[in-house]
This record gives C-alpha cells, structure tokens and sequence, in this order.
C-alpha cells in the first residue's frame, strides 16, 4: 500500500519541479516530512547531505534516498525498500519525460510565444522562493541543536556561515564543503 | 581511445546497401548514448548543473551529435520544462538522436550509477547511523546542508532576473510554504496561471529568455 502511495507522491513530486534539484528538495519535504510524516527532518537533513555528496542528478539521489526510507521507517523489509527506492525514482522521471517528448516538437517551433515565455519567466522567479522556503523550513533544531549560547548551537551557527559564504562568494563545491562540516563535527563533538 | 567522426556518415552509406548494417549502426548509436550519459551521470557531483559542462564536452565537442547553439536550445528547453534537470536534457538528446528508444538509453545510463550507489549507502547507512562518531560528523554536516541549499537563492535569483518590481513574487511564494505550510504545488499552479495572464495582458513585453542559464 505505501509503495502505491509512494509511486502516486512522486509522480506529483515530479510534473511540479520547475527549476532543478533544489525546488525539487521543497515539494519532496513538503510531501515527505510534513504531510506524510514518513520520516523526521533530521533524517531528510541527513538523506539531503548523502545525496548532494554521491555522484548523478541531486532530485534523482534524494527520491531514491527518501523512497527507500520511507519504505523501510514503515516497517518493512529491506527489499520493499529497494523496491520503494526504484518505484519513486521511476515515478519522479515518468510525467517529466513523456511531457519533454510531447513538447518536444512544439515548443521547439513556437519559443518566442510570448505567453508561454511570460509564464516561464513567472515560475522561474516563483521557484527563488520554493528553494528560500526549503532552506527555512531546515533551520532548526533539528539541524542547529537548542537555540542559546552552548556548544553545538554555536558551532553549528558557526558553520552555517562559513558554509554560506564559501558556497555563495567562491562557489566552493559542495562535497568539498560537507566533508569539511563533517570533519570539524567530528573534532568538535568527540574530544 | 581512438574514435572515428566520420563513422556515422560511413555507416549511413552502407546502411542503403546492406539491411543487416543497419542493426549494426543502431545498437552502436544506442550503445554510444547509454555509454555518454553513463559517463555523465557516474562523474559527476552535485547535480544537474555541474553536469553541463561536462554533457557539453561529450555531447557537442567529442561524440559531434549536436552544434553548440543546438545544445544551448536544448539546455534552456530542458530549464523550462518540469522535472530533473539531467534527466530532461537526456530526454531531449536521446529523442533527437534515436527515437523513443535513444531516449531510454540516455535516461538509463545517466540514473544508473546514482541510483545503484544511493542503494547501496541507503542500506547500510542504517547501521552507521547510530554510531556516536558518525553522529558527530553529521551534527556538523547539517547546518552546512542547510547553507548549500540557502546559498544559491541569490544566484538563481540574478539569472531568474528577480527586480525590486518583482521580488514579491519570490517572498511571497517563500512564505507562503514556510509559514501557513501551503503546499509548493499550489504556489507552482498559482505562479503559472499568473505569468499565462500576464503574457496575454502584456502581449510581446516579456523579454526573450535566450541567455537564461
């Protein structure tokens, strides 16, 4: 039942991801975390960072992430997961691609219609706000720890600006960023 | 490895003649896309966009299926339309070049790393999870997860060509999700029934998206 519920979240999840990976992040947290409640924040925190981190298409790697634990968070078998993992990353890419080979043909004579350019250019300034949204609706604390002066807060406050800053002014990559995170996490926290 | 340009337009000869060539000259297409989009998508990290690049060197400059401005039509094609980034520009190449079956080469072979290697660490992550030293490298990694996704608002925001008459439409949208927890898919809906409005309203005055990157 839940890999039909699954096929059927991640076939929405994908016919509405305009602009990439990132906005797809905001409608698979919405479905995933808030409205299914399939998994905690911190776990799609950590499935995020996984799949940011291994190669292929971001949206690709956080549905068969997500897919899989939330197949298996329900209790299931490991195999169901991997059938769930499968079954969200085929759904996530079904409608996207039979509507690309639909319009394949279409848009490709008519591109300066200035309606359809009007409504792109609208959803490409709307999806700013759905990748802001994914990046609020993290911080937490879940992700930060307690609010207040102690250890974990500081150090997490600490690098989240790092992090920002190394991302948006050098465009630092990220797996080059996580893995740092992850080593000052380790010193930090373990002695 | 050494690799022949012309050998498309040679084997397309000997097609006309030789009806058996022509299953050589398909499975060697097909065979050549699934092995290009494995290339792309194994190599890759950090998503659809680090990808171009590299689908530009392979797809335009090595294989020669395609001339540049060709493959930027495609890419801002593959931009606008819903779905994973990668994937759709897999779509586009592989119709272009083989029909429905080039197309499942080419999404095949760009997902099948990932998807084999998010398996793998998915199933046995669980068992690292709770290990305290694992827990200490994810208690720093998560704010930084946080700020990788925070990092490129801005960035998208100057290439969406966000303006001060604008910028509603973004903040709005933002809170919307993030405080009364309306689902992104209303919002997407909303934003695309707006823009339709404003095209037919507005007529020719939305600019061409030609260098939309």
């Amino acid at each position: 039942m839940i890999l039909l519920r699954l096929f059927w979240i991640f076939l929405k999840i994908g016919i509405f991801t305009f602009g990439g990976g990132y906005s797809m992040i905001a409608l698979i947290q919405n479905e995933v975390v808030e409205k299914q409640g399939w998994m905690t924040a911190q776990e799609f925190t950590d499935i995020l960072a996984i799949s940011q981190m291994t190669p292929g298409p971001v949206g690709i790697n956080t549905a068969t992430y997500a897919g899989y634990t939330a197949v298996v968070n329900a209790g299931l078998p490991a195999w169901q997961g991997v059938a769930g993992s499968l079954i969200a990353s085929f759904a996530v890419i079904l409608l996207p691609v039979i509507a690309m080979t639909l319009v394949y043909n279409y848009l490709s004579k008519h591109r300066d219609n200035p309606v359809i350019n009007s409504m792109f250019r609208v959803l490409r300034i709307t999806v700013v706000g759905l990748i802001a949204a994914a990046a609020l609706l993290l911080l937490g604390e879940e992700s930060f720890g307690v609010p207040g002066f102690n250890k974990q807060f500081v150090i997490s406050v600490l690098l989240f600006v790092g992090a920002f800053y190394l991302s948006w002014r050098h465009k630092t990559s990220p797996i080059i960023l996580i893995l740092a995170c992850g080593f000052v996490g380790w010193i930090a926290y373990s002695f | 490895m050494y690799y022949d340009k012309n050998i498309f337009i040679k084997v397309q000869l000997k097609r006309k003649q030789n009806v058996n060539k022509r299953k050589t000259f398909a499975s060697l297409m097909y065979r050549q896309l699934f092995v290009s989009f494995w290339k792309i998508g194994a190599f890759t990290i950090g998503g659809g966009y680090v990808m171009i690049p590299l689908m530009e060197r392979e797809v335009v400059d090595r294989r020669k299926w395609l001339t540049r401005e060709e493959f930027m039509d495609y890419l801002s094609l593959s931009q606008a339309m819903p779905g994973v980034f990668a994937v759709n520009m897999a779509t586009c190449l592989g119709r272009r070049l083989g029909g429905f079956r080039g197309v499942v080469c080419a999404i095949a072979g760009n997902i099948l790393m990932p998807i084999v290697l998010i398996l793998l660490l998915a199933v046995f992550f669980r068992y690292f999870r709770d290990n305290e030293v694992v827990e200490h490298i994810f208690m720093g990694i998560r704010p930084a997860v946080v700020a990788l996704i925070a990092a490129p608002v801005f960035r998208l925001a100057q290439s969406a060509k966000v303006s001060w008459s604008n910028c509603w439409i973004p903040v709005v949208a933002a809170l919307l999700i993030w405080i009364w927890g309306v689902s992104p898919v209303w919002v997407i809906l909303a934003a695309m029934a707006g823009g339709l409005v404003y095209g037919k309203v507005k007529g020719d005055v939305a600019p061409k998206n030609k260098e939309a990157r």
